[in-house]
């Protein structure tokens, strides 16, 4: 039972097995298990900031939505209202037209019709004086009886 | 009675029988022999622990592990978390050395759960007649081991100390004085007490391993005489025999957490002597 040679080599063997463990075995495989811990880490903390990447894309493109939305409304709105401007401002302008061309015929047509009645006076006038003549035998004389013949036309005028 | 006598004197021929080491003798004296069933099977494990750790050493990869690889490293995973919990500094030597440890004691253990005569039955037929297959149950193994820790950890403590400090501290703890006379009178008591210290820690360490794996054996050894030398003729072997069956079972089961315990003991044990040899008094 009391410990003999073998000791020796129980304490050689162990030295040697325990020097290439920490020569050769350990530090590869703790380094391997380090390595993959921090891979992995990055690899949760990648997936993390994709996702807080990805709230924050949506979010902002829900804003855009909505303000370009917003703008969208707007514009509708305005061309709306300035197309509703274009067409009063067209009927106003027609209306003034027509009133403007309505007006001028008018104008037209009395001063047409003034003419008319100037000349139909005027040669009313002739007429009878022409006819007065005739019947007078004689010729009679326009500046004489020039408010005769004034009051004469005029009578025509009114009949 | 004379049956009876018979059969003690075959029990305990067995039992001696089967606490024989296959011894050699290289010289004159007791010292001077060599275990070989011991040192045999002591290479053959250490070996093979070294085959596999250096294998998926050269190996490992820090992508998806392989199945051995995987093992390995919970293994190494295990031993860095308690080198980690109780030595808190940075060395290169106690990690690997607490893993050496743990899967040579367990491995060595582990020769224990092969059927107690299995083995020397297969060796006798190779013309070996004495065969004991549990390396740690050999004081050698484990006063070896608990003396490579032991040097380890003195070499440990000056490397990390200084030769100065350490021999200081020799002489002025556990007991601490502040006078230059109280200090040579404490010096013999703090001495003596180091000395104490150090010395138990090795053979406490090895005879703990040694005793609960001598035990084991012994126990299996003695569940192994319940029916030894007995015929089939005779009714006490029949009930025996469940008996038999019964506690083999109960004591193999029991020993599977036993080595393992006994395994991690040393280890803890091991790495708390070389957090305790980093530490400044």
């Amino acid at each position: 039972m009391l410990p003999n040679l073998t000791l020796i080599i129980q304490i050689v063997a162990f030295m040697a097995v325990a020097w290439l463990v920490m020569r050769y075995g350990w530090p590869p495989i703790l380094a391997a298990i380090e390595e993959r811990q921090k891979k992995i880490a990055q690899g949760l903390a990648a997936s993390e900031r994709g996702e807080k990447e990805l709230a924050a894309a949506k979010t902002a493109a829900n804003d855009i939505v909505k303000e370009a939305r917003g703008q969208a409304t707007k514009i509708v709105d305005q061309a709306n209202r300035h197309s509703n401007e274009l067409v009063e401002e067209a009927r106003g302008n027609a209306v003034v037209e027509g009133q403007r061309l309505i007006a001028d015929a008018r104008q037209e047509v009395a001063l047409e019709s003034t003419r008319a009645r100037e000349q139909l006076r005027r040669e009313a006038a002739s007429l009878a004086v022409a006819a007065a003549s005739k019947l007078l035998g004689r010729e009679v004389d326009a500046r004489t009886h020039a408010d005769l013949l004034n009051n004469l036309a005029n009578e025509i005028e009114r009949g | 009675m004379a049956a009876a006598e018979h059969e003690a004197a075959n029990a305990s021929e067995y039992i001696n029988h089967h606490l024989k080491f296959l011894t050699t003798k290289v010289g004159d004296g007791g010292f001077w022999t060599l275990n070989v069933d011991t040192i045999f099977f002591k290479l053959l494990l250490a070996s093979l622990f070294l085959f596999i750790i250096l294998k998926v050493a050269r190996n490992a990869s820090s992508g998806v592990p392989g199945k051995l690889q995987t093992f390995i490293e919970m293994i190494v995973e295990f031993v860095d978390g308690s080198v980690k919990d109780s030595f808190h500094a940075h060395s290169k030597l106690v990690a690997p050395l607490a893993l050496t440890i743990f899967c040579l004691v367990f491995l060595m253990n582990f020769m224990d759960m092969f059927p107690v005569d299995l083995l020397p039955w297969a060796a006798s037929h190779a013309g070996v007649h004495y065969l004991r297959v549990v390396p740690t149950a050999d004081l050698n193994t484990t006063l070896g081991m608990a003396l490579c820790v032991f040097m380890l950890i003195q070499y440990y403590g000056i490397k990390h100390k200084g030769i100065g400090l350490f021999v200081a501290e020799i002489f002025t703890a556990p007991f601490h004085a502040h006078g230059p006379i109280a200090k040579i009178l404490l010096a013999p008591a703090n001495f003596l007490l180091r000395i104490i210290e150090e010395v138990v820690r090795p053979v406490s360490l090895s005879l703990r391993l040694f005793g609960n794996m001598y035990a084991g054996e012994l126990i299996f050894i003695l569940i192994a005489t319940m029916t030894l030398g007995s015929s089939l003729a005779s009714a006490g072997t029949w009930a025996m025999m469940p008996m038999q069956f019964i506690s083999g079972f109960i004591w193999t089961a029991f020993h599977v957490l036993v080595i393992t315990l006994q395994a991690f003991i040393f280890m803890m044990l091991t790495i708390v002597y070389f957090s305790g040899a980093v530490q400044k008094h």
